[in-house]
């Protein structure tokens, strides 16, 4: 059943809505959520949520509620807008929100009131038009303890355990795990673009999750065993020049210790700026995709193995 | 007057981004004042403007201090303000939550600690700034509780309001945190407008600012008027929210006293004119905050009072 769960009026003949769609069957009242769209430029999520209804219709064992969000920046999604346009404002910085505030901050604290509680909240994002990401699930190491054991059962290939930042308390995953709702922070793929693969290896993740949840009686298919780190593992390569990344290395894969990554070029000049070698043995599990680089632009992550 | 490039980073097919100062004085860095760091900062870019051609003449005239050194940064992002982008044009981040800044992290990472390593060791940072959310604004100082904040001293620009507020965690890299948390005594200056300028508050604003280092015996040339400053907590402040969205047209203007039940602003449907919804004073008190834009959402906070003390 679809529900609104937020709603103004737009100046124009418009209402503003957010809406879930509730798939419920049998007694139980354990509950997943399936949220994304809070980046409006973030779309590997709606694929997910698409698919994992397909599967869900051809089940007969569900027992418990599946509540799928497809689109929290319903105004940034139809405009390829990462932000709340508008307001020119990153949604994943006002929750917890406030009742009381303006209307971002108000639809926020709409939107934790309806996520809390839950047995198990997954926020799917896309990374963002610039970098391409490997399925990975990401923890605050405040709150690596209670979300490790939930965060393996994902099917996906990384947990990276990451420090502490109080800006990082503005998310909404944050200020879900505070009211202890468990809540994943997934990031997969590219912004603007679907990756079919990884979207279907989050859905039998999920499966599995809500299997261990009680949420599925029958089999499910097994899952990969994550990697799992912390910070000090990563190692983040950065554009010394401005100029047109072109890549050499594939995303996704092993690299050894001074593997060609890419180049940076001047296509106005023709000169080869600059030439990125990997600084230790790993998995290029961050690589960029949108080729123009400003000085310090992030062209890679590579995990130290 | 010296003007020295602080900060400057090269791009593919545009020109240097030079983020420039302009020294006054000689001595112990005393005060630094940053302009825009939005590109829509237009009012605070003119402001320092200002600023510049009266230290450059107070300059000639011997009328800044021995051992006293200002520093004036009026703009940071004109990458953004020269293409009408608020943020970092390339990946839309804002500058003003990079501080301290990581100078071998991303683009504005980069800016950021360019910037906040010419200017961390200035006994005063006044930061000339503006709000999300499209509007105008009393003019007034405003300064986080960090611990370190210095609220006494902010009552000698003379402006009528400092406005004090809890930091909420995105807050942490604001350049105004982090000059308190490198022991600068740090204040946010908000004039009236942000995308347009308006002269007015331009020179209330500058005369403050004036007025501040005249009393902190930096320059000689004193500043008449000025108000004693009331202290308010913005949790204090009354916002009056619409419900209905569509055209809005306000009776009352910033800084404007109003009355108890006094009609504010109405919501005209945007088809017919026909007036959805009042937005009516709850008590008296001054009007702090006033939403500008002609066509408004709903859930939307279109005005801030200042309620009377009772």
């Amino acid at each position: 059943m679809i529900e609104t769960i937020a709603q103004a009026m737009l100046p124009v003949d418009e209402k503003y809505e957010i809406k879930k769609n509730r798939i419920q069957k049998g007694k139980s009242q354990k509950r997943i959520c399936i949220v994304t769209g809070t980046h409006g430029d973030e779309l590997e999520g709606q694929y997910v949520c698409f698919q994992l209804q397909e599967i869900l219709k051809q089940r007969d064992d569900l027992n418990g509620i599946v509540d799928i969000y497809p689109s929290l920046n319903p105004l940034g999604m139809d405009s390829m807008n990462r932000k709340v346009p508008f307001f020119d404002l990153d949604m994943n910085r006002v929750f917890p929100g406030d009742k009381e505030g303006s209307l971002v901050e108000s639809v926020a604290y709409d939107i934790i009131q309806d996520l809390k509680g839950a047995d198990l909240v997954v926020d799917i994002h896309a990374s963002n038009v610039y970098l391409k990401e490997i399925p990975q699930i990401r923890i605050n190491e405040t709150q690596a303890k209670e979300l490790i054991p939930l965060a393996k059962l994902m099917n996906v290939d990384y947990i990276w355990i990451h420090s502490a930042s109080t800006v990082l308390e503005s998310t909404l995953a944050y200020s879900l795990n505070v009211l202890h709702t468990p809540t994943l922070v997934v990031e997969m793929g590219v912004g603007l673009r679907i990756t079919e693969k990884y979207g279907h290896q989050l859905i039998d993740g999920i499966l599995n999750t809500m299997k261990e949840l009680g949420l599925l009686e029958n089999n499910v298919k097994p899952v990969k065993e994550p990697i799992i780190s912390l910070d000090k593992n990563v190692h983040f390569l950065n554009a010394k020049y401005a100029g047109l990344f072109l890549p050499i290395m594939s995303h996704d894969h092993f690299v050894e210790e001074g593997s060609l990554i890419g180049k940076i070029v001047n296509p106005l000049s023709g000169e080869v700026l600059d030439s990125i070698y990997s600084p230790c043995q790993g998995l290029l599990f961050t690589l960029r995709e949108y080729p123009l680089v400003n000085e310090g632009s992030l062209i890679g992550r590579i995990l130290e193995r | 007057m010296e003007e020295k490039v602080i900060y400057e980073l090269k791009s593919l097919y545009r020109d240097h981004l030079r983020i420039k100062g302009y020294q006054f004085g000689q001595g112990k860095p005393s005060v630094c004042i940053v302009g825009s760091m939005r590109g829509n900062e237009v009012q605070q870019l003119y402001l320092c403007a200002k600023l510049i051609q009266k230290f450059t003449k107070y300059e000639q005239q011997g009328m800044i201090n021995k051992h006293y050194s200002i520093l004036i940064i009026p703009s940071i992002n004109h990458y953004g303000m020269n293409i009408n982008h608020r943020f970092w044009p390339q990946d839309d981040t804002d500058i003003n939550r990079m501080f301290p800044g990581y100078s071998e992290g991303e683009t504005t990472q980069r800016i950021a600690q360019g910037v906040f390593d010419a200017i961390k060791d200035f006994e005063y940072g006044i930061q000339l700034t503006s709000f999300y959310i499209p509007g105008e604004f009393a003019s007034h100082i405003r300064i986080m509780k960090t611990g370190l904040e210095d609220i006494e001293t902010a009552k000698l620009f003379g402006l009528p309001y400092i406005v004090v507020r809890d930091p909420r965690p995105y807050d942490t890299t604001t350049l105004n945190f982090n000059w308190q948390i490198w022991e600068t005594k740090a204040y946010s200056l908000y004039t009236k407008e942000t995308d347009i300028i308006d002269e007015k508050s331009v020179q209330e604003g500058m005369n403050s600012i004036l007025r501040f280092l005249y009393q902190k015996g930096m320059i000689k040339q004193p500043m008449s008027g000025g108000y004693v400053s009331e202290i308010i907590e913005e949790k204090q402040m009354i916002s009056l929210k619409c419900q209905q969205a569509g055209i809005l047209k306000r009776f009352v203007e910033v800084e404007e006293y109003v009355e108890k039940g006094q009609i504010l602003a109405q919501i005209l449907n945007s088809y017919d004119a026909s007036v959805i919804e009042e937005i009516v004073a709850p008590t008296s008190g001054v009007i702090f905050f006033l939403h500008v834009k002609p066509l408004v959402y709903g859930r939307t906070a279109i005005i801030k009072m200042k309620i009377d003390k009772i």
